[in-house]
C-alpha cells in the first residue's frame, strides 16, 4: 500500500505537531496545589480558559473543561434536567447519539423529549420549534453543525425562540468549533472538543452561560467550579487551547474549496446524489449516495487502497442499523447503505482528493456491475 | 474487523458475474436489510444420470461480508450434485471463509437461501 489518505477527519484528526509539543512542555502540577508548581499548573490553566473563552466571545468563568464531547452534552443535558422541575426537552432526529442516547436515558426518568424533524437537507423547521415549547419545556438542545451531513443550523435565530419563551438553549458544536463564527451570543450552552480540532482526544469544554444552574454528574473535588471534579486535565487543556490558536480563517476557506470541488467531481458520476445543503455546510463535509452500491463495500476497496472514509450504511454499524441521521432526511433505505462520508482536514491536498475521485469512479464502477439492482 | 483472506476474496470474487441463459436463478433480500443476493445457476446431466451445478455465479448488492461469502458458496457448490447442493448450509461457507464477525453471519445464509431458490426454481421448471 502506497500512502494514506485519511478523509475521516469528522471522527478525529491528526495531532498538529505544535500541539504536541506544547502538551510535551505543559507544566504536570495540579492546578489545585498551593505550591509553586502547582500556580505554575493553574497559571496554565487559566490561560488555555482564556483561550476557549475568547474564542467564542463568552468570559472565562463560563468555560468548564470536561473529558470530551460526550461529556459535555451529557453534563449539559442531565445537568440541567436535574437542576430544573420542568420535564420537557426538545431536540432533533439528526442529533449525535451522546444527545440522543442522554435524552432517551431522561425519558426513562419521566421526563419528555420532543425530537425535531428537519428538511430534506437536514434544517429544522423555526415554526415546529416553536410550536414544540410548552410551558414544561426547559431545554431546546440542538446541533450545530451536524456530523453526518454538514448541516448547520441557524444558531441565531434558535436562540431567538428560545429566549422568547425563557427556554435554555444548548448546542452540540464538536464539529463546527473553529469552523463557523461560533459565539456565545447565540446560545446559554456550547459543547466544545480538542480532537475534532488537531487536538488531543479526551479534552473537551462547556460553556455555561453566567447564572444557569447546573447539577454535576462527577461530585468530588469540587474542581472547575464544582461542575465537574477530577484532577484537572492540565496537558490536555494547554493542547486544546494552542489547538484552537492555531486553527485559522484561511484553512476554512481552503477546506471549503476543496469540498466544493470534490462534491461537483463526484457529482458527475451517474446516480449519485449529494446528503446534507450545498450551501450552510460544514467546511470539510462530503457525504454522498451512490445508488445501486452498498457503502461498507465502496469504503473497503478505498481503505485497500489507502483512503480512510466512513459510511451510514447499517452493514458497518454495530446495531446494523442505518444511520438515523439520513434516514431521519428520508425514510429511504437504500440512500442510507450507499452512503459514504469523507471529511476534510487542512492537511487534505488536492492531488489526495484527485487521487481518491479517480479510486471512486473505478470502485463505484465495478460495484455497480455486481449489484443485482440495476445495470448502469 | 475482517480477516485478509475474507477481505481479498471480496476484492476479488471469482464468481461474481451476470449469467446468459441460466439454468435458474434465485433472488433474496431487499434494500431494507441492505442485502440483495442473486445466483446464476447453470444444470447438466452427468454421465451417471444426475443433475450437477455445472457453472454457477451471482450478482450482490451488499457489504464485504456478502460478496465474500456468496462467492465461497459458489466454489463450494460449483459441481455438485443439486441434491448435494442444497445440503450446503451457511456452517460450511463460514468454516470456508475463516473467521466472519458475529454479527454479519445473517450474509451467509442469505447466500445460501439464494441457492436454495435458484435450485428450487430449476426443479419447478422441469416438473412443469
Amino acid at each position: 500500500m502506497a500512502k494514506t489518505i485519511y478523509l475521516d477527519n469528522g471522527a478525529t484528526t491528526a495531532l498538529d505537531p505544535k500541539v504536541d509539543e506544547t502538551i510535551k512542555n505543559a507544566p504536570y502540577g495540579n492546578p489545585a496545589s498551593t505550591h509553586s508548581i502547582g500556580i505554575e499548573a493553574k497559571r496554565a490553566l487559566e490561560e488555555a480558559r482564556h483561550v476557549i473563552a475568547k474564542s467564542i466571545k463568552a468570559k472565562d468563568n463560563e468555560i468548564i473543561f470536561t473529558s470530551g464531547g460526550t461529556e459535555s452534552n451529557n453534563l449539559a443535558i442531565k445537568g440541567l434536567a436535574f437542576a430544573d422541575n420542568k420535564k420537557h426537552i426538545i431536540t432533533t432526529k439528526i442529533e449525535h447519539n451522546c444527545v440522543l442516547n442522554a435524552c432517551k436515558w431522561l425519558e426513562t426518568q419521566e421526563f419528555k423529549v420532543t425530537y425535531l424533524d428537519t428538511d430534506k437537507e437536514g434544517f429544522i423547521s423555526l415554526e415546529e420549534l416553536e410550536k414544540a415549547i410548552t410551558e414544561d419545556t426547559f431545554l431546546v438542545s440542538i446541533i450545530h453543525g451536524n456530523n453526518e451531513i454538514g448541516t448547520i443550523q441557524d444558531l441565531k435565530q434558535i436562540y431567538n425562540i428560545c429566549k422568547k419563551h425563557n427556554v435554555i438553549f444548548h448546542t452540540d458544536a464538536c464539529q463546527s468549533y473553529t469552523k463557523t463564527d461560533l459565539s456565545a451570543k447565540h446560545a446559554d450552552l456550547i459543547t466544545l472538543n480538542a480532537h475534532k480540532i488537531h487536538g488531543p482526544k479526551g479534552v473537551g469544554a462547556l460553556y455555561i452561560r453566567k447564572g444557569i444552574k447546573i447539577t454535576p454528574l462527577a461530585h468530588g473535588g469540587n474542581h472547575e467550579e464544582g461542575l465537574r471534579s477530577g484532577t484537572v486535565n492540565v496537558p490536555g487543556i494547554v493542547g486544546f487551547a494552542k489547538a484552537v490558536q492555531i486553527a485559522k480563517k484561511r484553512h476554512v476557506r481552503y477546506m471549503a474549496k476543496l469540498r466544493d470541488y470534490m462534491i461537483k467531481e463526484i457529482l458527475k458520476i451517474p446516480k449519485t446524489q449529494l446528503n446534507g445543503p450545498e450551501k450552510n455546510r460544514l467546511c470539510n463535509n462530503i457525504n454522498i449516495s451512490f445508488r445501486y452500491i452498498e457503502g461498507e463495500s465502496l469504503g473497503s476497496f478505498l481503505d485497500a487502497k489507502g483512503i480512510c472514509t466512513s459510511t451510514g450504511s447499517a452493514c458497518s454499524s454495530h446495531s446494523l442499523e442505518p444511520s438515523h441521521v439520513l434516514m431521519a432526511l428520508e425514510d429511504n433505505h437504500e440512500r442510507a447503505h450507499g452512503s459514504i462520508r469523507f471529511t476534510l482536514s487542512k492537511y487534505t491536498k488536492k492531488e489526495d482528493i484527485d487521487y481518491t475521485l479517480a479510486e471512486i469512479k473505478k470502485t463505484v464502477k465495478k460495484l455497480r456491475r455486481l449489484s443485482p439492482l440495476a445495470r448502469v | 474487523m475482517y480477516s485478509k483472506k475474507v477481505l481479498q476474496r471480496f476484492q476479488k470474487p471469482k464468481f461474481a458475474k451476470k449469467m446468459k441463459d441460466p439454468s435458474s436463478k434465485g433472488k433474496v433480500g431487499n434494500t431494507k436489510c441492505g442485502d440483495i443476493m442473486e445466483i446464476f445457476i447453470k444444470v447438466k446431466t452427468d454421465k451417471n444420470g444426475d443433475e450437477i451445478i455445472k457453472d454457477i455465479s451471482f450478482l450482490t448488492y451488499g457489504c464485504v461480508a456478502a460478496i465474500a461469502s456468496t462467492d465461497y458458496l459458489c466454489e463450494i457448490a460449483k459441481g455438485k450434485t443439486l441434491e448435494k447442493a442444497l445440503k450446503i448450509t451457511s456452517k460450511d461457507v463460514v468454516k470456508k471463509m475463516g473467521s466472519v464477525p458475529a454479527i454479519k453471519l445473517h450474509c451467509s445464509v442469505l447466500a445460501q437461501k439464494a441457492l436454495k431458490e435458484a435450485i428450487e426454481e430449476y426443479k419447478n421448471k422441469k416438473e412443469k
